[in-house]
């Protein structure tokens, strides 16, 4: 993926290989390439995702999202609606959710 | 004479007691197992009971069978862990001071939190094969039934015994071949992952596999909940799976006394070092097998290599010695494929499930990532290899670590979909 503004890397799957490289700027550049409309709601959860990679290290998953960020399953199906957790990693600047084994 | 606590008398509890019986000085240390269930269950037998390959008491022992004579065994649920105080409260009554603690209550199937699927239907149409019950009763229903839709449907990962969904779709492929049922019956694969299994080489050698049967795969299906009466399962972005039969694997969670102790993550595994084992929280508590927050599988091999780390670390600690890093985050498995075959992955931390020989180069005798008989006659086999070798605490003559010795890297030539 190339975003027209940022001259950012980004991994085969869309995810950028630099978290810390992350502006808003380039969230909503990833949100124009999916497709996104970028909200309020939106906005909860991608700094709720970066907050918890800055504390753990980890994207957090679906479960993590729905339990500690105030936004819940069904309305993150709507927010995001292909794989909400991968395509707010995404949006986050994060790594792909390590998710599980 | 001061006290090693172990959580857990199953397959991780059990090994780390049976090892340090030997290995602690016995006039300086006396170990205590605690656990609710005085059965040990051989959990791996359990995809085998739906299909009548086991009965039910051919994954049964006593666990006073099982565990070292000089290991006090309590028979209790555990109330609370106070790790502040170094004691922990039984249900029974009892309070359990320790000087060292080993967290291994491993993990269990939570049906409670997948909305609909214990009213209509739950246990009657609807099953799991993670306990014993519910292998045993969807092995009477299979018995009487003449075809339909058959659901699998995983719901959260992680789960432990990540492979034994995708066994349970092979051998329903095979047992209904054999009952001569194949055609009157559809067998779909539910699955919350983007693909076959969570690993890229893995998932496109599983994937194909499935393909070649003729079984579906659904992925990226994240249940939302279940009408029993409609017999549908229903996903979070609007997809619907009917089915006549649903075999569920729910959530899988720690035990609820860890949540009682806020010693536990939001599916109440506890934050373990990756490579010492050591709990991330306090010192003189070790951590193993499916009760981890550890970010490889929860398979009672993973729990065998720990099982050596934790030894040493314990005896270590005792000593006053720093603990090792040596967990590699090392997991093999077989996966029955049906038809008397099977296949064997190893894998750890570092590297995904790759081709080869397992456990000697070239030799063998096992073969990873492919299928054939020696792989499913060793995973037959292996439960001696369980009861009389792994559970006494005898050695195996495996590396501890993951080996490359014998891998063969990806070839681009599988990557065909």
């Amino acid at each position: 993926m190339v975003l027209t503004k940022s001259a950012v890397e980004f991994t085969a799957e869309g995810f950028m290989t630099d978290p810390k490289a992350w502006t808003p700027e380039i969230a909503e550049e990833i949100a124009a390439n999916e497709g996104i409309q970028l909200t309020d709601r939106h906005w909860v959860v991608i700094n709720f995702a970066r907050a918890e990679y800055e504390a753990t290290g980890e994207a957090p998953t679906l479960r993590r999202i729905t339990k500690a960020s105030g936004v819940e399953t069904k309305e993150m199906y709507s927010l995001f609606p292909t794989g909400p957790a991968k395509l707010a990693a995404k949006l986050a600047g994060l790594a792909k959710p390590t998710g599980c084994i | 004479m001061k006290t090693l606590l172990i959580l857990g008398g199953g397959t991780a509890g059990t090994m780390v007691a049976n090892k340090l019986a030997k290995k602690l000085d016995a006039d300086h240390w006396r170990i205590t197992v605690v656990d609710k269930d005085e059965t040990h269950y051989y959990q791996p037998g359990f995809i085998y009971v739906p299909f009548g390959v086991y009965q039910p008491e051919d994954t049964m022992r006593p666990k006073r069978r099982v565990i070292n004579k000089r290991v006090d065994i309590i028979f209790s649920g555990i109330e609370v862990i106070e790790p502040e105080a170094g004691r922990v409260r039984l249900e029974n009554g009892q309070n359990m001071a320790y000087d060292i603690l080993v967290i291994a209550t491993g993990c269990e199937i939570r049906p409670d939190q997948i909305q609909g699927l214990t009213n209509a239907g739950w246990k009657e149409n609807i099953f799991d094969f993670y306990t014993l019950e519910g292998s045993a009763a969807l092995n009477t229903f299979m018995e009487k039934f003449e075809g339909g839709r058959v659901v699998l449907n995983v719901a959260e990962m992680p789960i432990k015994c990540p492979v034994a969904p995708l066994e349970f779709v092979f051998l329903a492929d095979w047992y209904f071949t054999r009952r001569g049922l194949r055609d009157k019956v559809d067998i779909t694969y539910a699955t919350p992952l983007p693909g076959a299994f969570t690993k890229p080489v893995a998932s496109q050698t599983l994937g194909h596999m499935l393909k070649d049967r003729g079984i579906d795969l659904a992925p990226d299906f994240v249940v939302s909940e279940v009408d029993g009466n409609k017999q549908v399962m229903k996903s979070w972005d609007g997809r619907e799976i009917p089915y006549d039969l649903l075999v569920t694997i729910p959530t899988n969670m720690g035990v609820r006394a860890i949540e009682r102790s806020g010693m536990g993550d939001d599916l109440n595994f506890i934050p373990t070092d990756p490579k010492t084992l050591q709990s991330k929280t306090y010192e003189n508590i070790w951590v193993l097998g499916d009760a981890t927050n550890l970010p490889t599988s929860k398979a009672g091999s993973v729990a065998h290599f720990e099982h050596e780390v934790v030894v040493e670390n314990i005896l270590r600690q005792v000593k006053g010695l720093s603990p090792k890093p040596a967990f590699d985050g090392h997991a093999n498995c077989f996966i029955e494929t049906g038809f008397n075959k099977g296949l064997m992955i190893d894998f750890n931390y570092e590297v995904e499930p790759l081709e080869g020989t397992y456990p000697i180069p070239l030799v063998g005798p096992f073969s990873l990532l492919k299928e054939t008989q020696i792989n499913h006659l060793g995973k037959l086999s292996f439960r001696w290899i369980y009861w009389n070798i792994l559970m006494p605490g005898h050695h195996l003559p495996v590396t501890n670590e993951m080996s490359m010795v014998g891998k063969r890297k990806f070839v681009p030539s599988l990557a065909q979909n």
